[in-house]
Formats: structure tokens, sequence, C-alpha cells
């Protein structure tokens, strides 16, 4: 035994101990993001390599915006070809999607809205409705919790891009979360 | 404050990202335009009703399970060992590994020999009629998922037919006695045969290279995997496909 694999083996212990517990958190992010959970698996295991491989260089405070952003670029280098029928990431599109004015339509009676709570799987088809970059935000912010800080560095935007693309993404679900309730005809 | 910056504000202010001075702004704008004032009640409604828990999803097992399948094997019963041992043994541990790493240095120049050579008669064994690929394909997804249950390594594979090098696909090897993944490209009428078997992973090295029979050799490692490229290009350009390799399948 020398002391160079005791080193790697040291390393390999607190790659397990940081990265493993987020496991749950990438692969979330990735069923959002890749709307599929066959490609989210392979994209989430593609991650925890490419994110091992680069862990002597992983200096941040904080490794889950660390974690989201490889897997980001995952998505973008391996899957985006795959999926580009449903995925775009920010690319041309989704600066066209930034340029069109924050959604000016009030919602429908704002004064008296009331959102019945909904069962997972409701909102989650709802939220995977959204087109991206909108997606992306929410569910970095409202499921994965990160700051809005920290999703302009996964995202690789300025925090103001952020701050409105959420703004526009919650007016979309609101939206669209009301659109289900009339659907069903419930008391609104 | 207009409504349109308020509108995008308000929600910074749910998400108390505001500082204390835009935070009071907004809240003056809402307190005195019912129209924001209604976006900020509905927005709060929108968290409300979304709570985050149960639209997580959890990771499945087998993904779990083949995730810490790729790390390095660092079992925790032994490292305790270490450390018990560590407080008395240290210096004994220590000369005992420099002289284990003598003995692997004397060692490991008879097996580099014997790999080299392994490698050489894969390369040839795999230009004969009928035996480059057992998967063949140019998408690099059909042939990472073909080595799955096949090896007890991933090997990154990826397409770098834009810069020159055509993926063909990919077999299973054997190299020093252990089955390795063979992932097989084309530039020109070369073949390049790129076997990749688990390495140490703290291997972490620049690129070995040799000419044997006339083929040229490169050997690294890195992430946990040692790497051989094999081809009968020139040197130089083994060299460039590698440089290529690794910035394709590096993030």
């Amino acid at each position: 035994m020398t002391t160079g694999s005791d080193a790697s083996h040291d390393q390999a212990r607190r790659f397990r101990d940081a990265a493993l517990p987020l496991l749950d958190d990438v692969y979330t992010l990735a069923r959002y993001l890749l709307r599929n959970a066959a490609d989210a698996e392979d994209a989430v295991q593609e991650c925890y390599l490419r994110a091992l491989r680069h862990f002597d260089t992983y200096r941040g405070p904080e490794i889950k915006p660390w974690l989201f952003a490889i897997l980001r670029n995952v998505i973008r280098g391996e899957f985006a070809r795959r999926s580009c029928a449903t995925l775009t990431m920010d690319g041309d599109t989704a600066e066209d999607a930034d340029a069109i004015p924050l959604w000016q339509e009030p919602p429908p009676t704002p004064e008296s809205e009331i959102l019945h709570e909904r069962d997972a799987d409701t909102v989650r088809r709802l939220v995977a409705a959204l087109p991206e970059p909108f997606r992306e935000a929410i569910v970095l912010r409202e499921i994965n919790e990160l700051s809005y800080r920290e999703i302009a560095d996964v995202v690789g935007a300025p925090v103001g891009t952020v701050m409105s693309r959420l703004a526009r993404a919650r007016c979309m679900l609101r939206q669209a979360w009301i659109a289900v309730e009339e659907e069903e005809g419930l008391p609104t | 404050m207009t409504c349109a910056e308020a509108e995008i504000l308000i929600h910074a202010l749910l998400d108390g990202e505001l500082d204390a001075g835009h935070a009071h702004e907004v809240e003056a704008h809402v307190g005195c335009c019912p129209h924001c004032a209604a976006e900020l009640r509905g927005c709060r409604e929108l968290r409300r009703a979304m709570p985050a828990a149960p639209l997580r999803f959890v990771a499945p097992t087998r993904l779990r399970r083949s995730i810490e399948g790729t790390l390095p094997s660092a079992p925790p019963r032994v490292s305790n060992r270490r450390s018990v041992l560590k407080g008395f043994a240290m210096g004994t541990a220590l000369s005992a590994a420099l002289a284990a790493s003598l003995v692997v240095a004397v060692v490991r120049t008879d097996q580099d020999q014997r790999v080299l050579g392994d490698v050489i008669s894969a390369h040839v064994r795999s230009l004969q009629p009928g035996h480059l690929t057992d998967v063949q394909t140019s998408d690099q997804h059909t042939v990472k998922p073909w080595f799955n249950g096949r090896l007890d390594v991933a090997p990154p594979v990826v397409d770098l037919t834009a810069q020159g090098f055509t993926l063909i696909g990919g077999r299973l090897d054997y190299i020093d006695g252990k089955a390795v993944a063979a992932i097989v490209y084309r530039r020109r009428m070369h073949v390049i045969n790129l076997f990749v078997a688990q390495g140490t992973a703290s291997a972490q090295g620049a690129a070995e290279r040799a000419t044997v029979q006339g083929f040229n050799v490169e050997h690294w490692s890195t992430g946990g995997l040692a790497f051989f490229a094999v081809s009968d290009i020139s040197p130089d350009e083994l060299r460039d496909f590698i440089g290529t390799f690794e910035a394709a399948h590096v993030p």
C-alpha cells in the first residue's frame, strides 16, 4: 500500500461523503430538465463520473451548485442532441424567450385567487410543461432550493436574468395551475 | 418604482433575496398598487400550494448502486484499521511503503512490457477481417451502454467525427488477463484502438509513449481509468487524437 493510493482513497471517501447524499437532488434536476427517467439516469451517472474526475479541482464552498453545473454540462453536451425536440438549453431560443416581455396579462380574478393544493404528479406535470429556461429556474429555486447567486452560477447567467426568469416562470406556472382548476370546474 | 420592476422584484422579496433598501421600495409600491399587491398574494399562494418535498424524485436504487460501484472503493473497515495502526506504527508504515514502492518500480517494468505487448497484439488482432468491432455504430449512445454489464468500468465514449476521428464502434478485448473496453476510431484509412481499463484512482500522469512493431502507443491515466491508444498513424496525429478525446469527454 503506497501513500499515493491512500490519498486517492481519502479523496474518493471525501467525494462519497460529499456527493452521494446529493444523488436525489441531482437526479431530481435531471428528471425535470430531461423529462425522461432513462435519460436522467444516464446523465446523472455521467455527471458523477465527471465530478469524481474533477473532484481534486473542486474548491467551492457548496458542492450542490457545482454538481448541478456539471450535470448541466453533461446534458448540454451529450443529451441535447438526442432530446433536442423537447429540450432547448440556453442557446438562441432561450435568449429569444428572455427577450419576450414579462407576462403582462393579469391572472384572472387575482383578488380572490386561491390555489388548491394538487397532488405531486399534477404539479410535476405543470412544471415539466414550462419551457426552458423557466423550468430550470423554478426547479433550481423551488425544488432544489438554491439561492439566486447559486442559480446564476449554475446556469451561467447574471442574477438579474435569473430573477426575471423566475418571475416569468412563476407567472406561467400560476396560470397553468389556474387553468387546471378551471378545467375541473372547481370554485376559485 | 414601476409595476414592471415590482412584478419581478416581488419574487426576490418573497425569496428573501432583496437588501433592506430594495425590500422597502417594493413593499411601498405594493402598498399603493392594487395590481402588484394582487401579484404578491398570487405568488404567496403558489408557494403555499407548491411544497418542494413531494416534487422531488428519488434516485432509483439501481442508479445509486451503479454510481457507488464506479467510485474507487474506500472500504471503511480498512481505513479504521489503518487509523488505529497510524498511532504507533507510522514510521514502520512509511518505511514499508517506501520498500513496497521500490519493489513496485522493479516489478512494474516487466509488467509494463507485457501490457504493452498485449496492447499491440490486441490491436493487430482487431485489424484482421471481422475482428474490429462487436458493436458497430457511430452513435456514442449505442456504444457506451453496450459495455454495461460486460465490464466493471464505464468507458467514456465520444464521437469525434467532427474533429476528423470517426467513431466506428466498440468491442471487448483482453489486456493483461483482464477484460477491457476497446473503442474503435478511424482516421482516414487508419484504425485507432482506444483501450480503456480500470486504473488506479491516483494515477494521473502525462502520457507515456512507445513505438512497437511500427505501431505508436500512448498510455495515460485519468479519473481512475487507464487508457491505451494504438494506431499506425504518426505520433503527432495520435497525440492530436488524445488531446481531442480528452477535451471532448472532460466537461
